[in-house]
């Protein structure tokens, strides 16, 4: 018979503190769609989609009713567009409407791969990919966009980086009168990883099988839960409690996700071991920090304790699964995240802060408000520091900034939904326009020659 | 396969009856029972047997889920392998 006591757990887990399947990604291979006619190769783009995924919302249903537990995002991650939409020639845009039209005849919550790879240069139709990026994003609602401009082995794009700061804002612009909420789906990375399953930055790698079935799993509110328990332990117990609590997280997921690839006949990729927060109350990793012992996140010390629940919950995962991948770690998206929005606003977090964190944890600067009147090169000045972080530290950074337009320090945005809203926070005004304007390629650091 | 029931809420006369009632209907074959009743809060885990059912499992879920609103009462039920994976190596 089943522990009564380890049923009661798993019951109060999903019912109080918020523990879900945050994504059951389908990753799905377009190269073969690729053509020379526009319109032939997003008729089969659609086709594609439509085909491998008809079953994913149906069959995710049915997981959630038979565990009992909820899954929140059902969303599709294709190759990088700028590969397919190439041999076109052209403005890349209706790929982008195409992928909308597929997402919607699925009922996805979003789809991933309005992408391009220029770490090391732009080859033919990256960079008008990148340029129709605002114009991607303003005319449809679920397709998300990424571009990594760096990496390790290659350094960083300093072109790609200038250029990125412009579109950001001009992303921005676009979407003004819906609060900006191009830029939510917009991220730039360094060292992307293939089989990420999160949104905006999921897409499928050129290495990846045709299709396939990623998981990222969720629970900050199961670990605030767990050190609530125990609140005189000290750090080294903590720790242990991360890791036994992120052993069950991932577990499920891993349940999860051997389940709908059997049901949709698909090979399973991955779990991503992270802890990704919702604004819901209770769902917060900020709320982590501040149960170790913080009084708001963002007080010194918030770079040790982040970096402790990091590897923990790293630890506690590899574990409870043999195929993990994606970003795999602790999110700190401040939109997103109801103790970080507090924290933000109360000023106890700044930008500063959060970069430090970046180093220690999963991905980077994510869903910041800044000012509206933020110029392009400070965008990419900052996104050319989260790449250097990424790149040293051989580990995946990326930038997701949104300039409030028209909107200044002690103002809000508010995106709704899992994106959350949050305040404006200060950026740094002095000006790095003339290190941007000299463009050509960070050389890769020395950490590359591992051979 | 087998799947867990439990029911959560405050005591009232026929809990287990009419849960089990409905058990019978989908041929669920109840296999293990606990139960305690904590002044006056109700808890009941239930093993049943769901190889046999004559009915989709997700009716069953759907139908306990409707019985425990019309008493007042949180009705939950999972597959077991959930609490396998989870609290298992």
């Amino acid at each position: 018979m089943l522990n009564v006591q380890d049923i009661l757990e798993t019951i109060s887990m999903i019912q109080e503190e918020n523990l879900d399947i945050r994504t059951v990604t389908m990753g799905i291979s377009l190269l073969d769609c690729i053509g020379s006619d526009i319109k032939t190769a997003c008729q089969k783009v659609y086709d594609k989609i439509t085909f491998r995924a008809q079953n994913l919302v149906k069959s995710c249903e049915e997981i959630e009713k038979q565990y009992g537990i909820p899954i929140i995002n059902k969303r599709i991650s294709v190759t990088p567009i700028a590969i397919v939409s190439a041999a076109c020639g052209q403005n890349p845009v209706p790929f982008a409407q195409t992928l909308e039209k597929a997402a919607n005849a699925c009922g996805v919550n979003f789809i991933g791969g309005y992408s391009a790879l220029v770490q090391k240069g732009f080859s033919a139709g990256d960079e008008a990919l990148i340029r129709s990026i605002p114009e991607a994003l303003a005319v449809t609602d679920h397709v998300c966009s990424s571009v990594n401009i760096g990496s390790t082995k290659t350094g960083i794009n300093l072109d790609a980086c200038g250029m990125m700061g412009q579109i950001v804002r001009e992303t921005a612009e676009r979407t003004a009168d819906r609060d900006c909420i191009g830029c939510a789906k917009l991220v730039v990375f360094c060292n992307a990883p293939e089989d990420n399953p999160f949104m905006a930055g999921a897409f499928h790698g050129v290495g990846e099988p045709d299709c396939i079935i990623n998981v990222g799993v969720s629970g900050p509110g199961v670990v605030r839960a767990a050190l609530a328990k125990a609140p005189d332990a000290n750090i080294t117990e903590v720790a242990d409690m991360i890791k036994k609590t992120a052993f069950k997280i991932t577990r499920m997921g891993m349940l999860v996700g051997t389940r709908a690839s059997e049901m949709l006949g698909v090979p399973f990729g991955i779990v991503d071991l992270s802890l990704a927060p919702t604004p819901a109350v209770g769902d917060s990793v900020a709320h982590i920090l501040e149960e170790i012992g913080l009084e708001s996140c963002g007080a010194h010390g918030t770079t040790a304790a982040l970096a402790l629940l990091n590897d923990a919950v790293k630890k506690g995962g590899v574990m409870a699964s043999s195929q993990v991948g994606g970003l795999s770690g602790a999110f700190i998206p401040v939109t997103e995240d109801a103790g970080m929005i507090d924290a933000a606003r109360c000023g106890a977090l700044s930008i500063e802060k959060l970069e430090a964190m970046t180093a220690v944890c999963s991905v980077g600067l994510d869903m910041i408000v800044v000012p509206g009147d933020t110029p392009a090169e400070t965008i990419s000045a900052i996104i050319a520091d989260e790449a250097a972080i990424g790149m040293v530290n051989f580990k995946t950074t990326a930038v997701r900034l949104i300039p409030a337009i028209g909107k200044g320090l002690g103002e809000e945005l508010s995106f709704g939904g899992l994106l959350g809203g949050g305040p404006v926070m200060k950026v740094n005004s002095y000006s790095p326009s003339k290190f941007i304007a000299r463009g050509g390629q960070i050389p890769a650091p020395l950490q590359s020659l591992k051979n | 396969m087998r799947a867990v029931i439990t029911v959560i809420g405050k005591d009232t006369v026929g809990i287990l009856a009419k849960v089990s009632t409905l058990c019978a209907e989908y041929h669920a074959n109840v296999i293990e029972v606990t139960q305690s009743v904590l002044q006056d809060m109700f808890a009941m885990i239930m093993l049943v047997d769901i190889s046999q059912l004559n009915a989709n499992f997700n009716q069953l879920v759907d139908h306990m889920t409707t019985l425990g609103e019309n008493l007042g009462l949180k009705v939950h039920v999972m597959h077991e392998d959930i609490f396998n994976s989870m609290h298992r190596i």
